[in-house]
């Protein structure tokens, strides 16, 4: 590489993470989604996460549904690989990648339509079975791609563009992934930048099932007056439950806050998420507690937001299945074809 | 034609979850150890306990093994169905039934041999749902003696069909001691009789799922993602029977990943995300679970990866009858999903065939980077089969075309769908590939060479004749049919389990009328180039297959000019029983004498 000691005008060189990447090589092919769409947002923070954590994109395998929302990872990390499957199936898809190969860093970008509609059962089973995957639904209230029909996590009452208004009960996804077993379920806001980056970042380092709900409004569909999923409702709505930062796993602990309003969670590679508690009295541990907030904040027509349950040591799919620790699907042959001797004594039993 | 020393048929009449399948395991294994070939045919109901089941067993010294339609003998000991089971009987066919019964009071043209199976077990346990097992155990006694079957080779195969349970083992012994004590006082049903030959050495008996599960195992599977369903499950549950037992390392780590899923989409979902990652990922199923693979299945097809479905088919449609066989998926999977979509398909007839497909799918799986599928049926899958012992694999496994760290430094990069070896078979890399260019997008949305979203006509079109160059070309991997006979002016065409009745009825045309029928039985689809020839060398071709619509004919109307095809003649049917040969000797002579 040229020197540039010598040549003042020089502008400064990018910034790089620890494996000497600059951001660039984690982006992704140019949106084509509308300008202003809150999965856009979603998917810099996603992609931002991972160069700052410092993970190859070689390593990270994506994964998603339909929609606009499904279309994201198109947009972000174009050295990983990718599989946009159809719809409501990606978790199925993502179970069986990542069991074949449990190296990989899974993230897995669906739609409230592609999961709490369509995608409905194999969502719930996902979470049941604690499968290592970061799962980021883009929650905008709306089937963005087939042109802003309702999905099922529209709140009672919200009012669609044309005048339909909603009357069945909102899905919520995140009291129903924490009921099931989920080890990590957070919501968050397309908006909000620092809050939904500190959960992307502890979501990665998380062993299990990371659920990330993230409200994401469809500026074309779903974002006019009388929309719970707008900008401006969310905004007025927002109730954090605490202020999250990321401490990555080689960092110093700094204690600077008065006891009993901090607390810290150690995720699965030591990294921390560092909470100050906003609603005293929030214990993100208590599954019960977490789901009856939950149930709380939608009486109340609250956008419960932040942390909601996390439990870094629940057994994962992997470990329940006891993998090796190298991907099956490169195993040689000798590990996965048995001798002839086994087949000889099949042989046998059988005459 | 009457009955004759190991040439019979028997069938036993009874009530589902009463224990008698370990009895005509008995039976069966009794008579293969004497040497004289043997098949059994299980037909139960679509219920766990209580309702009326039937097994047959046939020994045939010819080694006919398809289902007979007469019956040689009954073993009756259901009440419920006895009345409807002795009246369908020919003339003079001896009844062995439960004396309490009385049924001796009806026909008076049939050998009836009462015994009183309660007063039998009642000395020899105890507890009362004991005996009832035991009961079933003592019509074997009565039967070996009926039929000369040798008594220390029933005993032996007491023995190895309640493995390892030595108490088990003698009250078992002791109740077909019972039953052939009794008999004793019989005199024997004219005719019928098991005489020692040498006609099994060296086979083996196994079902055909048990026998895909074992080929499975051989080819290396390493995930398994599947939702139970009959006639299927025993196949999945074989597997992993032989996974726990052969695929752990020394420290116990398991060398594979199976999943019970929450249905068929997401089994078929978790096949295609394992074989994207380069796994050799299976699943088995039914219709119904087919039916519900629909649209992944497409993608598979689509997006190009590999992936092996069993479809172990049974009578549909819908539920159907869910406990029958039937042939009848061949057109719901070679085209499963919407759109242009074909998938190989693989057509097993013999539970050897099972094995050796078993594996080889995931070799054509990974070669040709598509879902294939392997159409297996209740009768091939859940019967017991004699069959030559498994052979192992001798060729090194075929992981297809996949590029690595070392290939991309070389090439710099590389397009996915690119044709560049002119089989319509692109590249792939595997995710975690530790190369900036690695990486690809895999979708089921328009895409062009290098897996790009597309929109574009021409690109679109352009990938759609690669892919269907591809499936042309697999004609050339998939297993060439097999032909039988040649010269005939008469030919015809079956594939999987129809084939013992198939070859049976040859041999009843040739003796019977002199009637000379050349056959080819496919094993895949697309067919082989020989699958045209073999119609081209016949004036009339008959198509038989297990099935109401003739799906096969069907599909082989589809590949052939239009003078061929008017050669081909359907001769489908389907009661959900196995095909025997007298229906098929009877459907082609119905043509050729009209
Ligand atoms: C089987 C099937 N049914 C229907 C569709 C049509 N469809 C495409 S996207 C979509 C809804 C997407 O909504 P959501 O997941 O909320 O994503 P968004 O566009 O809002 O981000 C539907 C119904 C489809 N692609 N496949
Ligand atoms: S339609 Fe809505 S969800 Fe889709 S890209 Fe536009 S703003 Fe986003
Ligand atoms: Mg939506």
């Amino acid at each position: 590489m040229a020197s540039t000691s010598t040549a003042p005008a020089a502008p400064a060189e990018p910034r790089v993470n620890r494996l000497g990447l600059p951001i660039l090589e984690y982006r992704g092919g140019k949106t084509t989604l509308c300008a202003g769409c809150g999965h856009n947002a979603i998917s810099e923070r996603i992609l931002e996460a991972y160069f700052d954590l410092g993970i190859p994109p070689e390593q990270v395998a994506k994964f998603s549904g339909i929609g606009c929302s499904s279309k994201s990872p198109a947009y972000f990390l174009g050295r990983s690989h990718a599989f946009n499957g159809v719809h409501g199936r990606m978790p199925a898809v993502a179970t069986g990648a990542l069991l074949a190969n449990r190296t990989l860093h899974g993230v897995g970008v669906s739609g409230d339509g592609d999961t709490a509609s369509i995608g409905m059962g194999q969502f719930v089973h996902l979470m049941r079975r604690n499968l290592p995957l970061v799962y980021v639904i883009e929650d905008n209230g709306v089937y963005g791609l087939t042109k802003g029909q309702f999905s099922a996590t529209a709140d009672p009452g919200s009012v669609l563009k044309g005048g339909a208004v909603a009357d069945l009960p909102a899905i919520d996804t995140c009291a129903l992934a924490i009921q099931l077993g989920a080890g990590f379920v957070a919501r968050s806001f397309s908006g909000d930048k620092k809050q939904l980056s500190a959960l992307l970042h502890a979501a990665i380092a998380h062993g299990g099932t990371a659920l990330l709900d993230v409200i994401s409004p469809c500026v074309t569909f779903n974002d006019h007056q009388g929309s719970t999923k707008s900008f401006a409702y969310v905004k007025a709505h927002d109730e954090p439950l605490q202020e999250l930062s990321f401490v990555p796993a080689l960092e110093e602990i700094t204690l600077d806050h008065e006891p009993g309003t901090t607390a810290e969670v150690t995720l699965h590679d030591g990294s921390r998420l560092r909470l100050r508690k906003l609603e005293a009295g929030y214990d993100p541990r208590q599954r019960a507690a977490a789901v009856a907030r939950l149930m709380g904040a939608q009486a109340a027509g609250e956008v419960l937001t932040g942390l909601l349950f996390v439990d870094p040591l629940a057994p994962t799919l992997v470990d329940r299945l006891g993998l090796p620790p190298e991907p099956l699907a490169t195993l040689p042959p000798e590990r996965v074809r048995p001798p002839r001797a086994v087949l000889d004594a099949i042989n046998a039993s059988l005459r | 034609m009457a009955p004759a020393v190991n040439d019979f048929s028997l069938q036993v009449a009874t009530v589902n979850g009463s224990g008698s399948q370990s009895s005509n395991s008995v039976l069966l294994r009794a008579l293969f150890q004497m040497g004289i070939p043997v098949s059994g045919k299980n037909l139960f109901p679509s219920n766990i306990a209580g309702l009326p089941t039937w097994y047959t067993i046939r020994a045939s010294r010819d080694g006919w093994v398809a289902r007979k339609k007469e019956l040689d003998l009954l073993v009756a000991m259901n009440g419920e169905t006895a009345a409807e089971d002795v009246a369908a009987l020919r003339p003079g066919t001896p009844v062995v039934y439960d004396a309490p019964l009385g049924l001796d009071q009806g026909r008076a043209d049939l050998g009836w041999y009462p015994v009183p199976f309660d007063a039998l077990v009642a000395p020899l346990a105890p507890d009362a749902k004991l005996r009832k097992l035991l009961r079933n155990m003592v019509y074997v006694g009565t039967l070996s003696r009926l039929l000369e079957l040798e008594l220390p080779e029933v005993e032996l195969a007491i023995g190895r069909v309640f493995d390892g349970k030595p108490k088990a083992v003698a009250l078992n012994v002791a109740a077909a001691r019972a039953g052939f004590e009794h008999a004793g006082a019989f005199t024997r049903p004219p005719g019928l009789a098991a005489r020692r030959m040498d006609a099994t050495r060296g086979k083996i008996i196994v079902d055909g799922n048990a026998a895909a599960a074992h080929g499975a195992l051989f080819g290396g599977v390493t995930v398994l993602a599947w939702y139970p369903i009959t006639p299927s499950s025993s196949l999945a549950e074989a597997l992993i029977a032989d996974l726990a037992a052969h695929r752990r390392g020394p420290d116990g780590t398991p060398s594979y990943a199976v999943v019970q899923a929450e249905d068929e989409l997401s089994a078929i979902g978790m096949v295609l995300g394992a074989g994207w990652a380069g796994a050799r990922a299976m699943t088995a199923t039914s219709g119904p679970g087919i039916s519900l693979m629909g649209e992944l299945a497409g993608l598979g097809a689509y997006a190009e990866i590999p992936a092996v479905v069993w479809d172990v088919q049974r009578v549909g449609p819908s539920t159907g009858l869910p406990t029958r066989t039937q042939q009848a998926d061949l057109l719901s999977t070679a085209f499963l999903s919407h759109g242009d979509t074909g998938h190989p398909l693989l057509l097993p007839g013999s539970v050897e065939e099972c094995f050796t497909f078993g594996h080889q799918a995931f070799d054509l799986a990974e070669r040709l980077q598509t879902p294939v599928f392997v159409l297996s049926d209740l009768d091939l899958g859940m019967n017991q089969w004699m069959a030559e012992p498994f052979r192992y694999p001798e060729a090194p496994m075929d992981r297809g075309k996949v590029l690595g760290r070392a290939d991309l430094e070389r090439l710099g990069g590389f397009a996915r769908y690119a044709d560049v070896d002119g089989d319509g078979i692109g590249w792939r890399t595997l995710p975690g590939t530790d190369h900036p260019r690695a990486a690809y997008f895999t979708r089921g949305s328009g895409h062009d060479e290098r897996a790009g979203y597309s929109e574009k006509g021409e690109v679109y079109e352009k990938n759609m004749l690669r892919l269907a160059r591809k499936l042309d070309g697999a004609r050339a991997l998939l297993p060439e049919p097999v032909a039988t006979g040649a010269g005939a002016e008469v030919g015809v065409v079956a594939f999987g389990s129809s084939d013992p009745a198939v070859r049976e009825s040859r041999a009843q045309l040739a003796a019977e009328r002199g009637l000379a029928v050349d056959y080819l039985r496919v094993r895949a689809w697309p067919f082989a180039a020989a699958v045209r020839d073999f119609v081209a060398a016949h004036q009339r071709v008959y198509v038989v297959e297990q099935n109401r619509d003739g799906q096969l004919a069907g599909l082989l109307r589809l590949e052939l000019a239009a003078p061929l095809a008017g050669r081909l003649r359907s001769l489908a049917r389907s009661d959900g029983l196995p095909l025997d040969a007298r229906t098929v000797t009877d459907a082609v002579l119905a043509h050729e004498e009209a």
